[in-house]
């Protein structure tokens, strides 16, 4: 059983190493990873230092982009905010995967009428715009980073819960579900450890893909005031605050943008890889 | 026999608004009741006496319990009155009507500008596919689905308005007002049809259809437009239909930038300020609009596609598991 897992992810390994965007998307996403991950250590100074005497510094040796308007060092607060729009991007799919695990294996599993009020109030969820929906949630909680990333978390649940769902329909049905059943297994048991991992493999792919526009989304919360509060440095919220500015100081918005887009790009390059090497049917 | 199925289909979805507006009212009543936060106290500042603000909150009806309001305000809906503002006093369903147009406008010419350039450069990409050109243009619309809108609108402004001066940076007073906005918004939304057109008419263009049109000797032009890409369409009017509401919403952004006075940005302001009559009231009016476009969409379907229209213009009764295979060809 085991040799057979590791065989079918070589396999998928090796269809991804062959598609060079897709490697090219891998390393950037490592890169930026590491980059959050260490970035007390890469950044030359805090996030909120301040120096006034010295606010939109060109750049120079000290500041190798240059400071903002309350002289803090451009590149430090880039590297930082690397970590709070990943957690953002990182945290609400894996909060919204969750939940959406959660909601549509339910409701798969025990079908009926769990499934129709389940899947109801999904639909109703799913009425209204999702961005707007987060900015809903979002104000409603309260400007903050965690509050944004359950509101993004609560509005792309049902997208991911109808997935689960549609591919636990496929397997309840099978063999092994009927044994487990057979022998008096237990509903989470026969969920988590059965149906679970032979229905996943497409979530996960739309996982993936979902990171870069998770992203997207927590930048805009953010930049619209909903998200990452100052002195906090978020990409979103570092667009927000040099768009006051652009007229004069236009690399202040043009930094954190080229940070989101390079990340969003290299998630979804990734993203579209590991869909073409886990499933080579839909490659084109 | 006629389109009776599909007149009852329509009514059933229409049908289908009322627990939506009965749940969307609740789910958003529930998040305002749970939060802290009082609209009377904001509304009366850090100054008013205890007094003041309960007897604001009495008038404003928030001392009575959460589901009497909850049914008041659906008896509301149901005669059109969805309240009044806390804060300029303005009936919302009027502020509603006065808004939405603004932003249904720069959504729908945002659109417009998205299918004209996605659909077009979809079917190039994969014509061409396995050349530079294919390759360009997927680049491209990568780079496009990758960048925050919101962005790409603050550089178009820099670049059009405060350096060229074609166009105003903000507002919507004359026509150039609307090109900025409606470009900012659309660029993803062009690039995701793009893509979506790219790969499923690379599906289409394989099949053995297209052959026996091109062995029959029609044109190559004849042979895509209307051989594949008619059939392409299906999945394409599914992305149409889920990025018409996405914009919808992201029409927020668009608004607060550029300054429209459009029902997005009113929902922003009444956010901010506890006004809880708009919130509601506007969440609400997105939800019934966006489940209006996914019935147009529906609809649509079913005329590009014999095989939809089939189930619903037929006699025959059909078996429960035909019945279930075609809620899920609707619900893909």
């Amino acid at each position: 059983m085991k040799s057979k897992k590791r065989s079918r992810l070589g396999e998928t390994w090796h269809r991804l190493k062959k598609n060079k965007a897709a490697v090219i998307g891998l390393v950037v996403v490592i890169i930026v990873l590491l980059v959050a991950i260490f970035a007390p250590l890469l950044a030359p100074y805090p996030y909120d230092q301040q120096d006034l005497s010295n606010v939109y510094a060109k750049p120079s040796r000290e500041h190798l982009l240059g400071t903002d308007k309350f002289g803090r060092d451009n590149l430090s607060r880039l590297i930082w905010g690397s970590r709070n729009s990943l957690i953002m991007g990182l945290g609400c799919v894996a909060l919204g995967t969750l939940f959406g695990i959660t909601v549509g294996s339910i409701a798969g599993y025990f079908g009926g009428r769990v499934d129709i009020v389940i899947m109801r109030i999904m639909d109703v969820f799913s009425c209204v715009p999702m961005l707007l929906m987060c900015v809903v949630i979002a104000a409603i909680l309260g400007p903050s980073i965690q509050n944004a990333i359950l509101a993004i978390a609560i509005s792309t649940t049902p997208s991911c819960a109808r997935l689960i769902r549609a591919n636990i329909l496929t397997v309840r049905d099978k063999e092994f579900v009927e044994a487990a059943k057979a022998i008096d297994a237990k509903s989470p048991h026969i969920i988590l450890r059965h149906i679970l991992p032979n229905a996943i493999a497409p979530t996960i792919v739309a996982t993936t893909m979902n990171i870069g526009n998770s992203i997207i989304s927590g930048a805009t919360l953010s930049f619209i005031g909903l998200g990452a509060q100052p002195p906090l440095a978020e990409w979103g919220a570092m667009l927000s605050e040099g768009r006051n500015y652009m007229r004069q100081h236009m690399e202040l918005v043009l930094y954190p943008g080229i940070c989101i887009m390079i990340t969003v790009l290299a998630f979804n390059l990734l993203g579209d890889g590991l869909r073409d090497a886990l499933d080579p049917r839909l490659k084109n | 026999m006629g389109y009776e199925r599909l007149t009852r289909y329509i009514i059933r979805r229409l049908l289908w608004m009322i627990p939506v507006v009965l749940g969307v009212t609740f789910i958003v009543m529930l998040l305002l009741e749970l939060t802290p936060g009082d609209p009377a106290r904001q509304l009366l500042g850090h100054f008013a006496t205890e007094e003041q603000i309960e007897q604001a909150r009495e008038e404003m009806g928030l001392n009575r319990p959460l589901i009497t309001r909850y049914f008041d305000y659906l008896y509301g809906v149901t005669k059109g009155d969805l309240g009044v503002s806390y804060f300029t006093k303005g009936n919302v369903w009027d502020d509603i009507m006065v808004r939405f147009p603004y932003t249904l406008l720069i959504v729908t010419i945002s659109m417009f500008i998205a299918i004209c350039t996605g659909i077009p450069i979809g079917v190039y990409a994969a014509t061409h596919q396995y050349t530079w050109k294919d390759n360009a243009s997927i680049v491209a619309s990568l780079f496009c689905v990758s960048m925050p809108n919101f962005w790409f609108a603050l550089i178009l402004v820099n670049i059009f308005a405060i350096k060229l001066g074609w166009v105003p940076s903000l507002g919507v007073e004359t026509w150039k007002g609307w090109i900025l906005p409606s470009v900012a918004l659309s660029i993803g939304y062009s690039a995701t049809l793009a893509r979506q057109t790219r790969s499923s008419m690379l599906e289409q263009i394989r099949q053995d259809y297209v052959t026996t049109a091109r062995a029959k000797g029609q044109t190559e032009r004849v042979v895509i437009y209307k051989h594949a890409l008619k059939n392409a369409l299906i999945p394409i009017i599914t992305i149409v239909g889920s990025v018409f509401g996405a914009s919808l919403g992201g029409a927020v952004i668009a608004e607060t930038i550029f300054a429209i006075p459009g029902l997005g940005s009113y929902t922003l302001s009444a956010l901010t300020s506890r006004d809880y009559p708009v919130v509601q009231g506007s969440v609400l009016y997105f939800a019934v609009m966006y489940s209006v476009i996914l019935l147009l969409v529906d609809i649509v379907y079913s005329m590009v596609d014999p095989r939809i229209r089939s189930q619903f213009v037929g006699t025959k009764k059909r078996s429960k598991k035909e019945k279930k295979q075609r809620s899920e060809v609707l619900s893909q």
